[in-house]
C-alpha cells in the first residue's frame, strides 16, 4: 500500500537538496565556528552566509536573526527574555511582578505553557479571544494594552485550524503604543508573504519547510533589547550560546532559498488542493470546515465530522495508508480537547470530532484524491458504530 | 518513555469490531461515559433463561474504546448472568494484548457498561442483585 502523508503542518521530510547541503558540514567541513583555524573559519563562513538566506526571506538584515535549536527555544525567549518593554518599565527592570504581556487564546503551546509559567512568577497576562472562524480582532488588542503591557505575542497562522491573523494591523497597533510585538510564524515563514515592517520578533522553524529539524530562528529587530536564555560561550552575539548546529543552519538556509524560489507558485499550488479537498469533504453529511475559509494557510484543510471521535478516525486513515492529525482528547496525553477548537466556540462533544489535513512539496493530486475517494466510507463506518447520528 | 503505539489485537478489534449496532426490544441497556468526556459506551443485553443470548454496543470513541467495547461483548455472549460478572478490566487487557498506559481507563468503561446492562436487566426483572453490582451502580450513579 502506498503511503500518503498529509500531515506536513507537524513535520515534512527534508529535500534531498538539503540534505546534499548539510553533507560536507557533517563531515568534512565539521569545524567549530568559534575555532581560529582554517576548520572554524570555514564554519563561521558558512553560518554568516546562512544567515543572510534566512534574513532575505522575510526582509531582514543578518545581524537581526539569531539561530536557535527549535521554535519552542525562540518563542520561550521572546516571553522569557523580554523583562523590560519598549520604553522600560520603573523599578527593578529585572523583575517580573507588575509585567503584563498579551497573547491570544489559540497560541502554540510552547507559548501557552510558557505564559502560564511567567503567571506564577507574578507576570500579568491577557489572552485575547478569537471569533467561530479563529479571528482576532485588532482592537481587542489595542483595549488591552496597558501602561505595563512589555509584549504582545500572536500566532500567525494557526497550525490548528489554518487561520492567519491581521499581525500588519496588530503590528500598527503595538507601534503605536509603544509596546513590543513578536509573532509566531513558524506555519506561514516560506509559505506566505510576511511584511515586518511593524514586528519586533519573528519565530520560524527549519523542519516545517523541508529542512531539518533541530534548527530554528528568531528575528530580533535592531535595537530590541533581548536576554538570552543560555548563557555561554557567547555564539550568536551572545544570545545564544552553543557550539553552533552548522550543518543544521546550512540546511535551513537552502530550506529558505527552495521557499523564496517556489513560494508563489507551491502557494497557488497548495490553495488549489486545499480547496478541492474542502470542497469535497464538506459534501459528507455533518462535516463542518474549522478555521477561516479564506484567510487561512494555503496547505490547511481542517475540520469536524459530528458523531465521531477523531482518533478513530485518525487511526482509520493510518491504517488505509493516509497520516493526518487530529486535535482530539483522546490522541492528547492531557485526554483534553485542543484548546484552538474550544477557543473558536465548539462544544468539547464537538471538538473530539476533528481532523487536520496539511499538505506540502510532495502532496500532490492523486493523493488528495485517494482522501476524498476513501474518506467518506470511513467516516459512515464509524457513524455505524457510534450511538450517535443515526 | 511510555509508548503510546496500540497492539494489533486492539487494531484488529478496531478495524473489525465484533457484534456493534443495538438491539431493538433489549432486556438491559448500560450507557456509561459521556460525550464530553470523549467517549461513550452503550451495551444493549438479550438474556434468556439467565444466559446473554445476544449482546451488542454502539461507542463513540477513540481506538481503546471501540475495541474494548468489542471484546466485552465477544466474552459475555453466550455466558450466564453470574459468569459475565466474572468479566474484568485485566482479562479484557489480556485479549487485545494490552492498551496504551493513558487508555486502560477504556477497558474500565467497558466493564462498566456490562455491568449497567446487567443492573438494567435485573432490576427491571425484579430479580435479586447482587451485591457489587448495585456497588458499580452507585459508583457510577454518583459520578
Amino acid at each position: 500500500m502506498k503511503k500518503i502523508y498529509l500531515d506536513y503542518a507537524a513535520t515534512s521530510p527534508v529535500d534531498p537538496s538539503v540534505v546534499k547541503a548539510m553533507l560536507p558540514y557533517l563531515t568534512d567541513k565539521f569545524g567549530n565556528t568559534m575555532s581560529l583555524h582554517s576548520f572554524g573559519q570555514e564554519a563561521k563562513i558558512a553560518l554568516e552566509k546562512s544567515r543572510e538566506v534566512v534574513a532575505n526571506l522575510i526582509g531582514a538584515k543578518p545581524n537581526e536573526i539569531i539561530f536557535t535549536g527549535s521554535a519552542t527555544e525562540s518563542n520561550n525567549m521572546v516571553l522569557k527574555g523580554l523583562p523590560v518593554g519598549r520604553q522600560g518599565i520603573k523599578g527593578n527592570p529585572a523583575h517580573l511582578a507588575g509585567r503584563h504581556i498579551i497573547i491570544s487564546s489559540i497560541e502554540h503551546p510552547c507559548i501557552i505553557e510558557t505564559a502560564e509559567w511567567l503567571e506564577k512568577k507574578g507576570v500579568k497576562v491577557t489572552r485575547i479571544p478569537v471569533d467561530k472562524k479563529g479571528l482576532i480582532n485588532p482592537l481587542d488588542i489595542e483595549k488591552a494594552i496597558t501602561k505595563d503591557t512589555t509584549l504582545v505575542s500572536i500566532i500567525h497562522g494557526s497550525n490548528e485550524i489554518g487561520t492567519i491573523q491581521p499581525i500588519e494591523e496588530i503590528g500598527k497597533i503595538c507601534k503605536k503604543h509603544n509596546v513590543y510585538f513578536h509573532t509566531d510564524a513558524v506555519q506561514t515563514f516560506g509559505k506566505v508573504p510576511i511584511d515586518i515592517a511593524n514586528i519586533d520578533l519573528l519565530t520560524a522553524s527549519s523542519h516545517k519547510i523541508c529542512g531539518p529539524k533541530g534548527v530554528a530562528c528568531l528575528f530580533i529587530k535592531e535595537g530590541v533589547g533581548i536576554e538570552p536564555l543560555l548563557h555561554g560561550g557567547g555564539q550568536e552575539n551572545g544570545l545564544r550560546s552553543s557550539t553552533v548546529n552548522v550543518a543544521g543552519v546550512v540546511g535551513f538556509a537552502k530550506a529558505c532559498q527552495l521557499c523564496a524560489e517556489e513560494r508563489e507558485k507551491e502557494g497557488l499550488r497548495l490553495t488549489k488542493l486545499r480547496d478541492k479537498i474542502i470542497k469535497n469533504v464538506l459534501k459528507i453529511d455533518k462535516a463542518y470546515l474549522t478555521g477561516h475559509n479564506k484567510k487561512r494557510l494555503p496547505n490547511n484543510a481542517s475540520f469536524i465530522f459530528s458523531f465521531i471521535e477523531g482518533e478513530s478516525l485518525a487511526i482509520q486513515l493510518d491504517l488505509n495508508g493516509i497520516a493526518v492529525s487530529t486535535g482530539s482528547a483522546c490522541s492528547s496525553m492531557k485526554l483534553e480537547p485542543n484548546h484552538v477548537l474550544l477557543a473558536t466556540g465548539l462544544k468539547p462533544a464537538e471538538a473530539h470530532g476533528s481532523l487536520r489535513v496539511s499538505l506540502g512539496r510532495w502532496t500532490t493530486e492523486e493523493d488528495i484524491d485517494q482522501l476524498i475517494k476513501i474518506l467518506p466510507g470511513i467516516v459512515n463506518k464509524l457513524r455505524e458504530i457510534s450511538p450517535y447520528g443515526k | 518513555m511510555e509508548s503510546n503505539t496500540y497492539s494489533s489485537g486492539v487494531i484488529r478489534h478496531f478495524q473489525h469490531p465484533h457484534n456493534y449496532g443495538k438491539i431493538n426490544n433489549a432486556d438491559g441497556i448500560g450507557i456509561v461515559g459521556n460525550v464530553v468526556c470523549g467517549d461513550e459506551m452503550r451495551l444493549y443485553i438479550k438474556v434468556e433463561d439467565d444466559i446473554i443470548k445476544d449482546v451488542k454496543f454502539e461507542t463513540f470513541g477513540c481506538v481503546a474504546a471501540i475495541s474494548t467495547s468489542s471484546v466485552v461483548t465477544d466474552l459475555a455472549k453466550g455466558k450466564r448472568i453470574k459468569d459475565a460478572l466474572k468479566i474484568t478490566n485485566s482479562k479484557i487487557l489480556k485479549e487485545l494484548g494490552g492498551l496504551p498506559l493513558i487508555k486502560i481507563h477504556c477497558s474500565l468503561l467497558a466493564v462498566d457498561a456490562l455491568y449497567e446492562a446487567i443492573y438494567d436487566y435485573l432490576s427491571k426483572n425484579k430479580k435479586k442483585i447482587p451485591e457489587k453490582v448495585q456497588k458499580k451502580h452507585n459508583q457510577l450513579k454518583r459520578a
